[in-house]
């Protein structure tokens, strides 16, 4: 599993990557309440707003760890948005998307580096 | 920046793990681990306490004066009956400036030999200055710093404040009086601002923290912050100053015409003569075309004050705005409540709310969203 620095966990899955938000940054947001994905197909570019997740408190977005292309989406969590604050890093994955280029995915942090990043 | 202020329960939220956000120059804690969420219905359903220390405590009073003089001063500037309440009562009033916008709203207390007034923590240097240099000299006016102010809220707070008070089943919704703690005087009232049953507590800053700790060593009560307080007043469709009132609305296009009393009011024994008379006492009797409404928003989307309201989903005719709104937790649906122009929208065409440039619709309903639950007789 590797992590960007805006909360974000990407895990390899076959030529996809699943995308999601960390423990960490569920439980800053809070008890969540709405979540809007962007369409199947849509292309990104790095740090675009692509989601908007609503809190009890208030409206933050999620942007794009990597340049390239949504394949898919998990509706579950747009049915219930308190299964983000339940099981972040398992069954409430927001998206999955092609990468431009896979190299990049490599460069992003490991475990370890995040954790040093959240202290 | 100016650093924030710290109530005399500082320390306390800190070791009960609250998460701290800064709300009108006091840093005050918005939720605990339990979640604003969990707290709003745990407030609902049991009993909650809230530190609202950050709020004004003024404490009108006069050395040469009568309390009569001291209320027909008030009634100069706040547009209710203060001369008709009784000792140990509590009413909801504001201040009105001259076009008739609120300066501030408020509650205020007779207590015998002085009125109490509880006003919002934003607005109580300029409340302050203001009563100052508008009420007569012979008046005092004390911005009191020795107090601290919690809440006690929802069904099961009668039962905890009492183990520690002693009876409070004699106190009716609205009702004042002094008990006595550890050898202080608490000044306690029974309201709040949830919408259910529950208690207001000013003591002595040096007593608070071991008074607030005995409450939440009792079962059924858990500390709730600001973000549930807010959830909880929205539900019942109460005002927050700074969103949902300000100094171009009036009372009466808040919806507060109730609590103007008939006595300060056209035809009324003691009309007008209050700040702002000229424009209330006119929509009193021609109906404001801006008027505060409810709204469901027919998505899962939560809107939020701030977000403009449109009889089409183009963005081409701006009807209003929303000024409070988020997510119900006792609902399960995203609420709203704002101003409508009804000059430039008819109550059969639809409501659009514009969020990140799309177009949501809303219904529009009754307050409040939930029903009030306060302990009347």
């Amino acid at each position: 599993m590797k992590f960007t620095e805006e909360h974000e966990w990407l895990e390899s899955d076959g030529d996809m990557v699943k995308v999601g938000i960390t423990e960490y940054a569920a439980e800053q947001l809070g008890d969540i309440v709405f979540i809007e994905l962007p369409d199947v197909g849509t292309s990104v570019t790095k740090g675009q707003e692509i989601v908007v997740i609503e809190s009890v408190k208030a409206a933050s977005d999620i942007l794009a760890p990597l340049d390239g292309e949504i394949t898919e989406i998990n509706n579950a969590i747009v049915d219930d948005p308190s299964m983000v604050n339940n099981d972040p890093t398992g069954e409430a994955w927001f998206f999955k998307m092609s990468l431009k280029n896979q190299g990049e995915l490599d460069g992003l942090m490991s475990e370890d580096e995040y954790k040093k990043h959240i202290e | 920046m100016t650093e924030l202020k710290k109530t005399a329960l500082y320390d306390l939220h800190r070791s009960l793990g609250a998460k701290a956000i800064p709300f009108a120059g006091y840093e005050m804690p918005v939720n605990y681990p339990l979640g604003i969420m969990k707290e709003h219905l745990y407030c609902r359903k049991s009993a909650g306490l809230f530190d609202v220390s950050h709020m004004g405590q003024l404490v009108i009073s006069s050395n040469t004066q009568s309390m009569q003089f001291i209320a027909s001063e008030l009634e100069k500037l706040l547009p209710i009956d203060v001369l008709g309440l009784s000792e140990d009562r509590q009413r909801y009033g504001f201040l009105p400036n001259k076009e008739g916008g609120i300066i501030d709203d408020l509650m205020i207390s007779n207590r015998g030999d002085y009125y109490f007034v509880v006003i919002n923590a934003s607005r109580k240097e300029i409340d302050f200055k203001y009563l100052r240099e508008n009420i007569s000299k012979e008046i005092d006016v004390d911005l009191i710093k020795t107090r601290a102010l919690i809440a006690i809220q929802g069904p099961q707070s009668e039962k905890i404040l009492s183990n520690l008070v002693g009876k409070l089943s004699s106190l009716k919704y609205l009702d004042v009086k002094n008990f006595s703690y550890k050898g202080e005087i608490l000044w306690v009232s029974r309201s709040g601002y949830t919408g259910q049953d529950g208690f207001e507590i000013s003591l002595p800053n040096s007593l608070c923290e071991v008074f607030c700790k005995n409450i939440l060593n009792q079962d059924g009560v858990e500390p709730i912050g600001l973000g549930a307080r807010d959830t909880l007043r929205l539900e019942c469709g109460l005002c927050l100053y700074g969103q949902d009132l300000n100094e171009t609305i009036t009372p009466i296009e808040a919806g507060l015409k109730w609590a103007i009393q008939k006595v300060r009011r056209a035809g009324g024994e003691r009309e007008g003569g209050f700040v702002g008379q000229k424009k209330i006492l006119k929509q009193i009797e021609e109906q404001p075309y801006l008027k505060r409404e409810a709204f469901f928003p027919d998505g899962k989307a939560p809107l939020r004050s701030g977000t403009k309201l449109f009889s089409d989903d183009k963005g081409k005719n701006e009807i209003g705005m929303i000024t409070s709104g988020g997510y119900s937790p006792s609902l399960e649906r995203p609420i709203s409540m704002g101003y409508l122009n009804h000059n430039k929208f008819n109550i059969d065409e639809p409501i659009f709310g514009e969020v990140r440039n799309k177009f949501f619709s809303v219904t529009l309903t009754k307050l409040p969203f939930v029903p009030t639950s306060f302990k009347r007789n």
